[in-house]
């Protein structure tokens, strides 16, 4: 079923994206796109507003199945199998796949039962293990020494820069395969922003991270691989350094040089 | 050139904005003064007449008959805690499931938007036509007035209030923060109770309270359905004295000694609900 597709990647293919077409209502967000995402490696996604890279991650977790009107056909393999058939348990999807959102949304609970929340959903861990597993993911999310004596204390009382590394905690908190990072960094100042490139560039080690970002140095600084779309359509895919440096295509070549975009 | 004098053209507009803001502000400070004048005056009138009818029997005795020496207001308070309370347990649970379906299922689906509409007619509908409709259904049909009939038609108030806080506070919880749960892999149930609910319980809290305090003092329904009895009566089977029907019933009438009873009925409700919305206020700033 799947189209012949040359792919740049080097690694295995964490996730294929097969003739994935997309639509919001009646207006088509992606079309026929079709792409590898590289094990242990960081992907990112550029182009310009409305091009349709957060639709793309966010049919990587099946976010998008919480509206009504959004619809995606085609496939998407997560080692192999299709994680839009909907015989599959789309809790299960999203445990494997997690997600950082571009504004960050601690929950309304503790510092710590923020980490713990979603790993309570999916393992039954005694108390010291749990305190463990917080503790290691907010030492992976470079927050740990900031807010080590106020676990307690309720997770909206953090600055925007903590509350965005907090949410990442969570998202690797529960030890997922794959991480999507849909501009992380967008609202947060530079000192955040470096902690947070920082983070991702050691994630990569253990998790396939996926990055939707507006920044094109921080595509340059933190990525292996890079996709340039516009319009909904897949442009250019390859090596980061590829793309940046002799880009193939024209359209890329304007939109990385800022004479498009 | 000098901050003081910006080029003629542009100081005689920030001129004219400034007499605009001063003339709004001034009416706005005139009007929130006129609501607080009243305000005060209905809180000092209650105050006033209320203590002088206040006693420790206000607490302990029973209803007296007309001129009597001494008498209280103890099983009108106990009956109003009882069917206050009742109401409210009966309707919270009722109100904030509804609430839940309307904001988190019945978005944009028929089910819910008719809902929504009736709710909205129970929300506005005279709380007479609840205390007959209890009266017609309930009263007539068993006979006998009632302190459980009381409570159904005070919980059928206290439920389209708290369907409509609760659905509103859900509302207003950015669908981000849903997403984020649902990225863990949450399911719906645990989104809503763990999360959204969570997140919006100030609100929703509020919301009770609110319908708390309204039918803390409503006495139509209770005419028609609770009635008014003279004496002690835990039995929700008769007849249930309260604070609204006894008040209403005696501030009327012309014996002193049961004006004086009214005005310290009024004086405990105003103290009552008052105290409700301080302590809510308390409860939710020590949780931020």
């Amino acid at each position: 079923m799947s189209t012949t597709f040359e792919s740049p990647i080097a690694e295995r293919a964490k996730l294929a994206v097969r003739d994935l077409n997309f639509h919001y209502g009646k207006f088509q967000a992606l079309k026929n796109i079709n792409l590898d995402v590289p094990e242990r490696k960081v992907t990112a996604f550029i182009g310009p507003s409305g091009c349709g890279k957060s639709t793309l991650l966010r049919v990587f977790n099946r976010m998008f199945e919480l509206y009504p009107e959004q619809r995606a056909s085609g496939t998407v393999s997560l080692d192999g199998e299709d994680i839009l058939s909907t015989r599959l348990d789309v809790s299960l999807i999203r445990a494997k796949i997690g997600m950082v959102f571009q504004k960050p949304t601690p929950f309304p609970m503790s510092i710590y039962d923020n980490i713990a929340f979603g790993v309570r959903l999916f393992e039954a861990l005694p108390r010291v293990e749990m305190d463990e597993r917080v503790e290691w993911a907010l030492k992976k999310a470079a927050l740990w020494n900031e807010v080590k004596d106020k676990l307690q204390q309720s997770g909206a009382s953090l600055s925007g820069g903590q509350q965005q590394r907090l949410c990442i905690a969570r998202g690797i908190a529960i030890k997922p395969e794959v991480l999507l990072l849909d501009e992380p960094c967008s609202a947060l100042d530079p000192i955040s922003t470096g902690k947070i490139e920082e983070l991702i560039h050691e994630l990569k080690s253990d998790y396939t991270v996926v990055i939707v970002t507006h920044n094109m140095q921080q595509a340059a600084r933190c990525s292996d691989y890079t996709a340039y779309m516009y319009l909904g359509d897949l442009v250019e895919f390859g090596a980061t350094s590829d793309l940046f440096m002799k880009p193939r295509k024209k359209d890329t070549e304007d939109y990385i040089t800022g004479r498009f975009g | 050139m000098s901050l003081t004098k910006l080029d003629p053209a542009r100081m005689r507009l920030h001129n004219r904005r400034k007499v605009v803001n001063a003339i709004a502000l001034t009416l706005s400070l005139a009007a929130m003064a006129f609501g607080l004048f009243w305000l005060a005056w209905i809180l000092f009138e209650t105050l006033r007449l209320g203590v002088g009818g206040l006693a420790v029997s206000v607490f302990t005795e029973m209803t007296p008959p007309p001129n009597a020496e001494s008498g209280g207001l103890a099983n009108a308070i106990f009956g109003s805690l009882t069917m206050v309370g009742l109401a409210t347990a009966l309707g919270t649970p009722i109100g904030i499931l509804a609430g839940v379906y309307l904001a988190e299922y019945g978005q944009r689906t028929w089910l819910g938007r008719i809902t929504q509409f009736i709710n909205d007619i129970l929300l506005s509908a005279p709380s007479i036509v609840i205390g007959l409709f209890i009266y017609a259904t309930v009263v007539a049909r068993f006979k006998t007035f009632s302190g459980a009939a009381g409570v159904l038609a005070l919980a059928l108030i206290v439920i389209p209030v708290v369907i409509r806080t609760t659905e509103g506070m859900l509302v207003l919880i950015p669908n981000s923060l849903r997403e984020a749960a649902y990225a863990l892999g949450t399911p719906k149930w645990k989104v809503i109770w763990s999360i959204t609910l969570k997140a919006a319980r100030a609100g929703v809290v509020t919301g009770v309270l609110l319908a708390l305090a309204r039918i803390a003092g409503e006495t139509a329904p209770l005419l028609f359905t609770a009635l008014n009895n003279q004496f002690w009566s835990a039995d929700l089977g008769q007849p249930m004295a309260s604070l609204p029907v006894t008040i209403f019933k005696y501030a009327m009438s012309p014996y002193d000694n049961w004006r004086d009873l009214a005005w310290a009925g009024v004086f405990i409700i105003t103290l009552g609900v008052l105290a409700l919305n301080i302590l809510a206020r308390v409860l939710f700033r020590t949780r931020k």
